[in-house]
């Protein structure tokens, strides 16, 4: 396991995340880990005492997490937002649009590559949960 | 036609930017193949039975003629000579280097063409009505709502992942020339009680090897609530579609186990959710969309009259030339399926020249069909003539649109590495022996469909006749099925029983249409006439 790739000003949190049931178990956790199938709207009543969720990416190829990350992002969770597995670098930018803002991918990120991935759409057709101004939005002011 | 913006011009060339890199990427060998496979088909690219293949998207199958002297350009300069029209309205060049990809990629972007979502688990190009803003039944021209989502599907970054492709059309009349009902979302553009257009939406439909026509989930959801309401039914599926059995992961599964209700249900529930994250486009936008879809400057006070006494033309006007919205104008189906031809091929020169003459007759406009043919859709009456000599010169003007051998087939084994048989051969073969242009006019509509394998990419399972290709211990055999449609009688065809030879098939299809000359009551298309009498007679006349 390779660093956290980080796109956040505060501090890693220090907790490990634990599974959902030990969280939802648990009345103090403040970091928890999703597997693919689980149902992020679980965690919604208790959002304000996250500081990281982490979700998984069993294969670069299962996308259930970019919904999950939506889904925490448009329920107004601020914390650190984390995907972690078979994390590619071309997903990455997709990932981000998603609301992922900390990546734990199990093999290195070519950081060069993945700089000119993330600098490369200037701007984006659909809104998302990120802070990109949708193309429609910027067309009609 | 649209028109792209700044906006779209660089998003477009960001796209081929990071093609290039993740080419080098992958030449280079950072990446695996197995890393690299989601990402060159999520721009078309395939690796076929003998070279790359490349699918270029036609969005919801229009075209201008510079973009189609493009396509002529790439089948010259990069392929053989020639290219490969789709059942999705798109086209495919099968000898493609992959190295020269970036570059096919750059040429296209100079005519606002690209690849982008022709293949992969996302959204593909989205498919419409050919005759839009052509046709005489349309109550709005549904291109403007196919744009509108091929913007939105655009490098969508919560379904670049689904568990499967995703297809959807979009039509505006009650007759179906998309097989609307058998696409991922079939949308159907209505209007309401109000007068307000809006959506009326099916979902889960599919062919495949489970074929399943898509049962309508939401009558009418208005354009304020478009984007939203078709975000939560993706959203719905990318959470609950299955990915552990690629031939369970279309979202006709998981709505045929959980039933439409309770995936209605869920899709309201997110729909609730979504709707709040002013994600919907505003009426101004749509407005601006559709003023690039604006009719041309039709003449008015033309004649409806045609000079019907070349009886070859007189043929051709019959089957090929269909009703337009404006006086003296009509629709023109040029066909791509000669006798003995493949379905769907033209070479660069014949791709040429129907861009020329959509530029001098049509107002510069093509159309791709599902049919695999092309389509002129503004050309006035008094021209039509002229049209049907250069097309015959150039061997475009076959009258049999809709007829036996107006053939939907897949490229099967001559190409593709998932068939289990020819289909191009089989289409020769049964166009060959109905050739007689008489007899398949005596013999009516009847949309003769055939795949080289179960994965029905030419709809068998829709055709009036449908064909499928078989592995039998080694070697090629033929199903038969009847029934199928996949206009807005929608149907979904049975087969016959054992399947046959490649001679076989195209003596048992003989026999099937003699069972219908014998049977057929007045105006009863073959279709028709299976459907009364059922399976029964067809079977003692094939297997008996
Ligand atoms: S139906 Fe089968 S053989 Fe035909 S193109 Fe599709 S995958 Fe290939």
């Amino acid at each position: 396991m390779v660093d956290a790739i980080r796109f956040r000003d505060d501090e890693a949190h220090d907790e490990p995340a634990v599974t959902l049931d030990s969280f939802l178990g648990q009345s103090n956790a403040t970091a928890v880990r999703i597997e693919a199938g689980e149902d992020a709207r679980v965690l919604l009543p208790h959002l304000d005492r996250l500081a990281l969720v982490e979700v998984s990416f069993p294969k670069f190829r299962d996308g259930r997490g970019y919904s999950s990350g939506r889904i925490l992002r448009e329920a107004g969770y601020t914390g650190e937002l984390r995907a972690q597995g078979d994390v590619l670098v071309d997903q990455i930018p997709l990932m981000r649009r998603c609301g992922f803002d900390s990546f734990a991918p199990e093999a290195p990120v070519d950081a060069a590559v993945l700089e000119a991935s993330l600098a490369r759409y200037s701007v984006h057709y659909q809104a998302a949960a990120d802070s990109h101004i949708p193309v429609w939005k910027r067309r009609n002011g | 036609m649209y028109k792209y913006d700044e906006y779209d011009h660089s998003i477009v060339a960001a796209r081929i930017d990071e093609f290039r890199d993740q080419v080098r990427r992958r030449l280079e060998g950072h990446m695996t193949e197995d890393q690299f496979k989601p990402l060159r088909l999520m721009n078309g690219l395939y690796l076929q039975l003998h070279a790359y293949m490349l699918r270029v998207a036609v969005p919801y199958g229009t075209m201008d003629s510079r973009q189609m002297r493009m396509l002529g350009r790439i089948a010259r300069k990069y392929d053989r000579g020639y290219g490969h029209f789709t059942t999705r309205q798109n086209i495919q060049f099968n000898w493609i280097k992959l190295a020269d990809t970036p570059e096919i990629l750059e040429e296209l972007a100079t005519v606002e063409m690209h690849a982008i979502q022709t293949s992969g688990n996302c959204i593909r190009n989205i498919s419409s009505d050919q005759f839009a803003g052509a046709a005489a039944d349309e109550v709005t021209d549904p291109r403007p709502w196919a744009e509108l989502l091929r913007q939105w599907s655009t490098f969508h970054p919560e379904f670049t992942y689904l568990p499967r492709k995703f297809k959807i059309a979009v039509i505006a009349s009650d007759t179906d020339r998309a097989a609307m009902r058998l696409h991922d979302i079939g949308i159907q553009i209505v209007k309401n009680d109000a007068g307000e257009l809006g959506g009326r939406i099916y979902v889960g439909g599919g062919m495949g090897r489970t074929p399943m026509i898509a049962p309508l989930i939401k009558d009418f959801v208005p354009f304020a609530d478009f984007i939203s309401y078709l975000e939560a039914c993706l959203r719905v599926y990318n959470r609950y579609g299955r990915r552990d059995n690629i031939y369970k992961a279309r979202i006709k599964i998981l709505i045929h186990e959980l039933g439409a209700d309770k995936y209605r249900e869920e899709v309201e529930a997110e729909f609730q959710a979504v709707k709040q994250l002013g994600i919907d486009p505003p009426q101004a936008e749509f407005d601006r969309i559709a003023a690039h879809f604006a009719p041309p400057a039709f003449e008015t006070g033309l004649s409806d009259a045609i000079d019907r006494s070349d009886p070859n033309f007189a043929a051709w006007v019959d089957q090929n030339v269909s009703a337009h919205k404006a006086a003296g104008y009509a629709v023109v189906t040029v066909s791509l399926k000669p006798t003995g031809g493949i379905p769907g091929d033209a070479s660069a020169d014949q791709i040429d020249i129907m861009a020329d003459l959509a530029e001098r007759f049509s107002f510069n406009e093509l159309r791709v069909t599902h049919a695999q043919n092309i389509v002129l859709p503004h050309v006035a009456k008094h021209d039509l003539f002229r049209v049907y000599q250069m097309l015959a010169h150039a061997g475009l003007a076959e009258a049999n649109l809709d007829l036996i051998s107006d053939i939907i087939a897949c490229p099967g084994l001559d190409y593709c590495s998932l068939a289990n048989a020819r289909s191009i051969p089989v289409a020769q073969k049964i166009a060959q022996r109905f050739a007689d242009l008489d007899r398949q006019r005596e013999l009516g509509e009847l949309k003769l469909k055939i795949s080289g394998c179960i994965n029905a990419c030419g709809h068998h399972h829709a055709g009036h006749i449908g064909i499928l290709g078989v592995d039998r211990k080694g070697t090629e055999n033929f199903q038969l099925l009847f029934g199928g449609s996949g206009a807005e009688d929608v149907s979904l065809g049975k087969i016959t029983g054992p399947g046959f030879s490649e001679d076989g098939i195209v003596d048992a299809i003989e026999k099937a249409t003699n069972v219908y000359l014998a049977q057929r009551d007045r105006g009863e298309r073959f279709v028709d006439t299976y459907r009364r009498i059922g399976m029964e007679p067809f079977k003692e006349a094939i297997y008996g």
